[in-house]
């Protein structure tokens, strides 16, 4: 098999389109354009049918007990927005007390910041070495006043998955809302929302192989009925929780990808971690003084590999392996010169964290991918390694933590 | 972010890597820049003290490819000035050759601050030398 150039290895950020998700779309994007919600005719028929499908297929895929507890969005950070405002603003009464942890999606933090603003009070839970909280975080950080816990399923920078379920647990047992943001850990893991203890969910399209800028909220509707009050206002859609015309090719298409995740995310699994595998193993092999950042197995996503490779900065790692489409935490990869928040929260300092490299191996990866992209790595951090003082003073056994640098 | 055409040409050949022996007295050593910002940068200047040239300069760097690229540049631009020439490299310079866009500033500034460092530190060890000089000049 030929190797095609670039290769795309940055499946967190986004995931290609599965071609059987563009064909189950196509229809919806041609014939079938009618308005779901024209009751009166058959183009308004053909539409609806086509979004009660796809609430059939991610109500298998998440284990949900109705069609109605399927809320379609524009995509995760809307729904992250609509679950934790809603919630807070629907239950303002019982409480004013959200829980959250700092390593979650800015899409989830922000909007805690802006609830704070609003007089609502936020605990962020801090994470350990790992990226990890317990259940016990959980329970301590609980108040009276506490309404909703949030947390994700899976990091999207570290790969850290954390224990669900047993949060649900804690939450269920003091009649508090637990959120799972799972974008990141859906369709690459076994996700049941009774089995989790989960109340709302957020899914978005792009990240399991479907299109963008459409994604669910699951809201559950017994035991116990949550209800959310709706951040856009309207047509009234979605038994009044988002309105706004559904986007119909979207949704089919995010309702194909959670088919195809629930009859192959072991598949899935197994391919993307063996890949993780034999890249981290190669790697590995041939580099010293690299570090793995966030949790070791079964508590990491299969696909994700985030290395720190010492004495290399991340933007000129990305910049030798131009060929590679990665990610890094360094802060010169964002406008503010900031390391990522998420390894910051990990404790790991500075250097580490402006060395990280974030590999995302999915669906459509290979093997000969894997094995290129490790060669080419390898022979980078080997000559950029060559060019930093760091290296150096390492080499001469210096630890450069014990030399006084001027901050700028 | 797209680079500049002339930041890829020095990260991907970057002029004068290597390390100059910092005990000479003639050389000038700058380490600039902190781990935890992502950026360190050493420069290094071989000066003849009878004419003040720099006549090599090395680098090694820790950094973006602007950094690299920054640095690398800086060692080009200072050999076979005077120290008091090199001394007149400002950031700007650095910017405009290689088309650095604004959140990249702050490389050349660096740049600027290791060339002025190991200038510094040539000047210390020189004058450290004459103080010895004097010293056994006026024992004898």
């Amino acid at each position: 098999m030929t190797l095609s150039l670039p290769i795309y290895m940055d499946n967190h950020a986004t995931t290609p389109l599965d071609p059987r998700v563009l064909d189950a779309m196509m229809p919806y994007l041609t014939g079938k354009f009618g308005n779901a919600a024209s009751r009166n005719h058959p183009f308004g028929w053909a539409a609806e049918e086509g979004v009660d499908y796809a609430r059939e297929q991610i109500k298998k895929l998440i284990g949900a007990h109705s069609e109605k507890e399927i809320v379609f969005t524009s995509g995760a950070t809307e729904s992250d927005n609509l679950a934790i405002k809603g919630i807070a603003h629907q239950y303002k009464d019982r409480g004013d007390h959200i829980i959250t942890v700092k390593t979650e999606h800015k899409a989830v933090l922000d909007t805690c910041k802006r609830l704070e603003r609003e007089g609502f009070r936020v605990t962020y839970l801090d994470v350990d070495s790992k990226g990890q909280i317990t259940p016990d975080d959980v329970k301590r950080a609980l108040t009276d006043k506490t309404i909703l816990v949030s947390v994700m399923l899976g990091n999207n920078e570290i790969g850290t998955v954390q224990p669900i379920s047993e949060i649900g647990k804690v939450t269920r047992e003091r009649g508090v809302l637990l959120h799972c943001d799972a974008v990141q850990g859906l369709g690459r893991m076994a996700f049941d929302v009774d089995a989790m203890n989960v109340d709302l969910v957020s899914i978005s399209g792009h990240k399991i192989y479907g299109p963008k800028g459409v994604g669910a909220l699951y809201v559950r509707r017994t035991k116990p009925r949550v209800r959310v009050t709706p951040e856009v206002d309207g047509g009234g859609h979605e038994h009044g929780m988002r309105s706004g015309t559904l986007n119909v090719p979207g949704i089919v298409g995010l309702g194909k990808a959670c088919e195809i995740a629930a009859n192959e995310w072991e598949k899935d699994r197994d391919h993307a971690f063996g890949l993780r595998q034999r890249l981290r193993g190669k790697l590995e092999a041939s580099l010293d003084e690299i570090v793995l950042n966030g949790a070791d197995d079964p508590w990491r996503l299969p696909g994700n590999l985030n290395v720190s490779f010492s004495f290399v900065e991340g933007e000129a790692m990305m910049m030798g392996i131009k060929d590679v489409a990665v990610s890094s935490g360094s802060a010169c990869t964002s406008a503010s010169l900031e390391p990522s928040y998420v390894l910051r929260a990990l404790g790991i300092d500075g250097e580490h964290a402006h060395s990280s490299i974030r590999f995302g191996l999915g669906r459509f990866n290979t093997e000969e991918e894997v094995d290129y992209v490790a060669e080419i790595v390898i022979r980078e951090v080997r000559r950029l390694r060559e060019l930093s003082p760091l290296y150096d003073l390492h080499k001469e056994g210096i630890d450069y933590k014990t030399i006084q640098w001027t901050a700028h | 972010m797209a680079y500049s055409e002339k930041v890829i040409e020095h990260y991907e050949h970057p002029r004068n890597v290597g390390t100059l022996d910092k005990d000479d007295p003639t050389v000038g050593t700058g380490l600039v820049g902190a781990p935890a910002c992502g950026d360190v940068m050493r420069l290094q200047l071989r000066v003849n003290p009878v004419t003040n040239v720099i006549e090599d300069a090395k680098f090694k760097t820790f950094g973006c490819g602007s950094a690299i690229a920054s640095s690398s540049l800086a060692t080009e631009w200072v050999k076979g000035k005077t120290v008091d020439e090199a001394m007149g490299i400002k950031n700007t310079d650095i910017v405009q050759e290689l088309n650095l866009p604004p959140v990249k500033i702050h490389c050349s500034v660096l740049a600027e601050d290791a060339i002025k460092s190991a200038i510094e530190d040539y000047r210390k060890k020189q004058s450290a030398q004459r103080a010895v000089a004097t010293t056994a000049e006026s024992a004898k």
